[in-house]
């Protein structure tokens, strides 16, 4: 068994592990890093990535099917799932060996095995069940990331009930299938699966779908949905799931307990995640676990001196951005740059890769009111903007709330096509917080979809001109 | 080449003024030393003179306009041979931006300058300074010093709704940057106000925001601020809720000293020595009698003057100014006399230009020709006395056990306790008053 010392050692390689790795690297510390399965983490193998390229291949299915609007004859198009599977998988491939060399690069040791913390400033390798090194560090971060919630009675078994891992890799196309919780994962497999030609039912227990997301953005996008096909069950649990056949049966329980039952051949459960909190020693140290996430400051710092934790381990919002951006921080902090400033968790903005896509920053006009602002509220649709019309993405909405006194913009929302992409225009503003001035006195290139972000603003004040 | 001119700083401390009229239009020839504008400060009205000869090309800020920064481009000089079209392009120099207001209204005044400015600069590829101009929410502060204060558009904003004064946050953004977090801490911890914070107070040179009071019932005519009537807002409120204020009250005899008044005018016609001049004369003598009196307060210092200069408060219309006799000791009275005379005609014309009324170390403030028999003054920032003179008047006297008339004058000095204690100011009004009594001794 070899022992080694480091300056700092990262547990885990997602999003948040990677980045922090290099950035340590950089900063002149002997860094490593102990990753298990696949470098890059979920993100890259089982997550973010894998799930564009699905997404991808649907929206050219769909684009394809409505190739005559655009004056193309297409016929006898068709999915193969087989194909568009090895897609998503050759591309999370290459991206994680792009993670490999980005390490390399870096001087970063990369170290294969389990890590566990053993005792103070110490992390224990093990690889297939056996101790194999154990690594020294003035510094550790915890960067173990969370898995897929499970729910009692609603257990998968990879074969007819999946997680988001098998839905990534479907073996057939479910004719009929049903996807439980409606947050940006689930919401995405149904996008995707209804897109390929799946009938899909959405269960979720909230009120509306997309919960995290303002209230408008979530009508608009379930009124979308149900437009492509969609069966959307709100304020409606799943309290069994029977399989005989290879069917599985779901009973389905409203707000008024009544109670109703249909057939799948597929279930994908998405109803949040858990921290990996077992298994990484925390049992002996200081460090805190509330509801299966690590507690830290606004460092990343935990209870436990010289520990630190991440991204998904730790506290909301569970995005790769968020974790990579905690990485970063905590490190500068650890090798005392200058400069370094806590993460402000409302100017991280939240993306939802369905169709019409989604996608969000600070706060929605409901949790503007409930903490007292008064506000402006702008809105701008998609079928005010020539762009949009000329792509034929018609539909969509653009809504940005502002602080009537300060001119603050607390949130802005939005549904339709690239809003993932536009979304970071907001982020900048509400990062280098500007005020509506700044805003409209911002020139939009024209034709963009962007005029919308600065249409929605001047609506705000009632200034729009396009609507 | 076009040469601009400048808002010009009239005083040292000057930061902003009010271009009150221009004397020339464009497209005037001017030759060095024509009077192109007039400019009122809070003092006094100066005019502004052309260095360099030329055609006037362009006036950048209009006549009348308020606030306008030091530095700003105020209008553009064309130089012998050069037309209009050397105008075009020209950039008006990388314009300092005008200072930022606090109080939302005047900030829009000092908008006019600036978009003058535009409007030159537009006419080619826009400059960086005028986007940045038209963009934000209001110009980026720059300290007095004229370095720019890092802040986020939305901090300024709350900052100036709030009256805070962004020289007293310390930033925790990126490099220093004021963000909304530290103007939310600064108003949480109800610092950085700009009219309570001595510093701040003592650095703002343009008029302090003041809370809007409700207007009584009734009717009422609103009556504008003059510039001076907010430096004397200002600067008389700082002194009054910043220095610790004692006064001293004493009664001096008149009689010797008019006698010695009235033979000194009867010898000649070049001068005529009021009782104020002997006021004058011996405030300056006991000063330097006392020299620990003639001091100020320096936060964390006493500073004592080298000079006996004596600020003397002169009523003129719409306020008061306090034109000040140099080397007042040094001085014989007929040329405090007539200098005291030049000095307030020029006041009372709006003419003193600032050398003539900044600094002083002690201020006299006269109200015996109305009548007033006794007051107390407030003193005047940041010297550290003042003496309130009133009437001299005919009074029963006790004189050596029997009741005798004399002329009496009775003074109040107002002293800043932080630099002058109780036995130290009652030593110098004894020394005052010995002068006052016994004239002769001011020949010496």
């Amino acid at each position: 068994m070899s022992e080694s010392k480091f300056d700092l050692v990262v547990v885990g390689s997602g999003p948040g592990g990677y980045v922090a790795a290099i950035r340590s690297a950089q900063l002149g510390m002997k860094t490593a890093i102990i990753e298990r399965e696949h470098l890059g983490g979920i993100c890259l193998n089982w997550g973010c990535i894998p799930t564009k390229a699905l997404l991808r291949t649907a929206d050219i299915y769909t684009l394809i099917k409505h190739a005559d609007t655009f004056g193309i004859k297409v016929e006898g198009a068709s999915v193969d799932l087989t194909k568009t599977v090895a897609r998503s998988r050759q591309v999370a491939g290459q991206l994680s060996s792009g993670v490999q060399h980005l390490l390399k690069k870096n001087k970063v040791t990369v170290i294969d095995g389990h890590g566990k913390l053993a005792g103070k400033g110490k992390v224990e390798v093990t690889k297939d069940g056996k101790a194999v090194s154990t690594v020294t560090a003035q510094h550790i971060i915890l960067a173990t990331g969370a898995r897929a919630r499970t729910l009692p009675g609603l257990e998968p078994d990879g074969k007819l009930i999946w997680t988001y891992k098998e839905a990534l890799v479907p073996d057939v196309m479910p004719k009929k299938l049903l996807v439980v919780g409606s947050g940006a994962i689930g919401i995405e497999f149904a996008s995707f699966f209804n897109a390929l030609g799946s009938d899909v039912t959405v269960v979720e227990v909230m009120d509306r779908i997309l919960p995290v997301e303002d209230e408008e953005i979530s009508a608009f996008a379930e009124k979308s949905f149900k437009k492509q096909g969609m069966t959307i069950h709100k304020g409606t649990t799943v309290s069994d799931l029977k399989k005989s056949g290879g069917k599985v049966t779901a009973t389905f329980k409203d707000k008024k307990d009544k109670t109703s039952s249909d057939t799948f051949d597929r279930v994908i459960l998405a109803v949040g995640i858990v921290g990996n909190v077992e298994n990484i020693g925390l049992e002996d140290t200081k460090v805190k676990v509330e509801k299966t996430h690590v507690v830290v400051d606004e460092y990343s710092r935990t209870a436990e001196p010289g520990v630190y934790a991440i991204g998904d381990l730790t506290g909301p919002p569970w995005l790769a951005h968020k974790a990579s951006h905690e990485g970063v921080i905590c490190v500068e902090k650890i090798a005392g740059e200058k400069d370094v400033h806590p993460l402000d968790t409302g100017n991280i903005p939240g993306c939802t890769y369905c169709h019409p896509q989604v996608a969000s920053v600070g706060l929605t006009e409901a949790a503007a009111k409930e903490r007292g602002y008064e506000i402006k509220v702008g809105r701008f649709p998609f079928i005010g903007n020539g762009k949009a019309i000329a792509l034929g993405e018609p539909e969509g909405l653009i809504k940005t709330i502002f602080d009537a006194k300060t001119g603050e913009m607390l949130g802005a929302h939005m549904v339709g096509a690239e809003v993932t992409e536009l979304i970071q225009g907001y982020a900048i503003a509400r990062q280098l917080e500007t005020t509506e001035l700044d805003l409209m006195h911002t020139v939009f290139p024209h034709p963009t979809l962007s005029e919308m972000m600065h249409e929605s603003v001047l609506d705000a004040y009632g200034k729009a001109i396009h609507f | 080449m076009p040469i601009t001119i400048t808002m010009p700083a009239l005083s040292p401390t000057m930061t902003e003024g009010k271009l009150a009229n221009w004397q020339v239009k464009e497209g005037d020839t001017v030759a060095a030393g024509d009077v192109l504008a007039e400019i009122e400060t809070d003092k006094a009205t100066m005019e502004v003179e052309a260095v360099d000869e030329g055609t006037l090309g362009k006036i950048l800020v209009e006549g009348g306009t308020e606030n306008v920064a030091v530095n700003t481009p105020i209008a553009i000089l064309l130089e012998e041979g050069e037309d209009a079209s050397a105008l075009e392009g020209y950039d008006a120099g990388s314009a300092p931006e005008s200072k930022k207001n606090k109080s939302g209204d005047s900030s829009k005044k000092d908008e006019t300058p600036k978009k003058k400015v535009d409007e030159a600069e537009l006419e080619k590829a826009g400059t960086t300074e005028a986007a940045e101009v038209k963009g934000s929410s209001g110009p980026a502060p720059v300290t007095k010093e004229g370095e720019r204060i890092f802040s986020s558009p939305l901090a300024r904003r709350i900052a100036a709704d709030e009256g805070l004064d962004l020289k007293a946050i310390k930033g925790s953004g990126p490099h220093g940057r004021i963000i909304k977090a530290d103007v939310e801490k600064a108003i949480a911890s109800g610092g950085a106000k700009a009219e309570t914070a001595p510093k701040a107070a003592a650095a703002a040179q343009s008029a302090a925001p003041q809370s809007v009071t409700p207007p009584p019932a009734g009717e009422y005519e609103e009556i504008p601020l003059t510039s001076m009537r907010k430096t004397i807002a200002r600067r008389l409120s700082e002194a009054k809720q910043t220095i610790p204020h004692f006064y001293l009250t004493i009664d001096c005899e008149l009689d010797k000293l008019l006698a010695m008044r009235k033979e000194l005018n009867a010898r000649s016609d070049e001068y005529k020595i009021s009782v104020n001049d002997f006021v004058i004369r011996a405030s300056a003598l006991a000063l330097r009698k006392v020299p620990t009196a003639n001091a100020c307060w320096g936060g964390d210092k006493i500073l004592q003057y080298k000079d006996v200069d004596i600020s003397v408060a002169v009523a003129i219309d719409g306020g008061l100014i306090t034109p000040v006799v140099r080397k007042a000791d040094q001085k014989g009275l007929a040329t405090i006399s007539n200098e005291m005379k030049e000095l307030a005609d020029k006041a009372k014309a709006g003419k003193l230009k600032p050398e003539e009324y900044q600094g002083g170390c002690f201020s006299l403030s006269n109200l015996g020709m109305y009548g007033i028999r006794e007051f107390s003054a407030v003193i005047n920032p940041p010297q550290a006395a003042i003496l309130a003179v009133g009437a001299g008047e005919m009074r029963p006297v006790v004189r050596e056990g029997a009741l005798a008339m004399a002329t009496q004058m009775s003074v109040t000095l107002s002293c800043d306790h932080r630099v002058i204690d109780g036995a130290l100011g009652a030593e110098l009004l004894k020394h005052f008053k010995g002068y006052i009594e016994e004239p002769l001794t001011m020949m010496l």
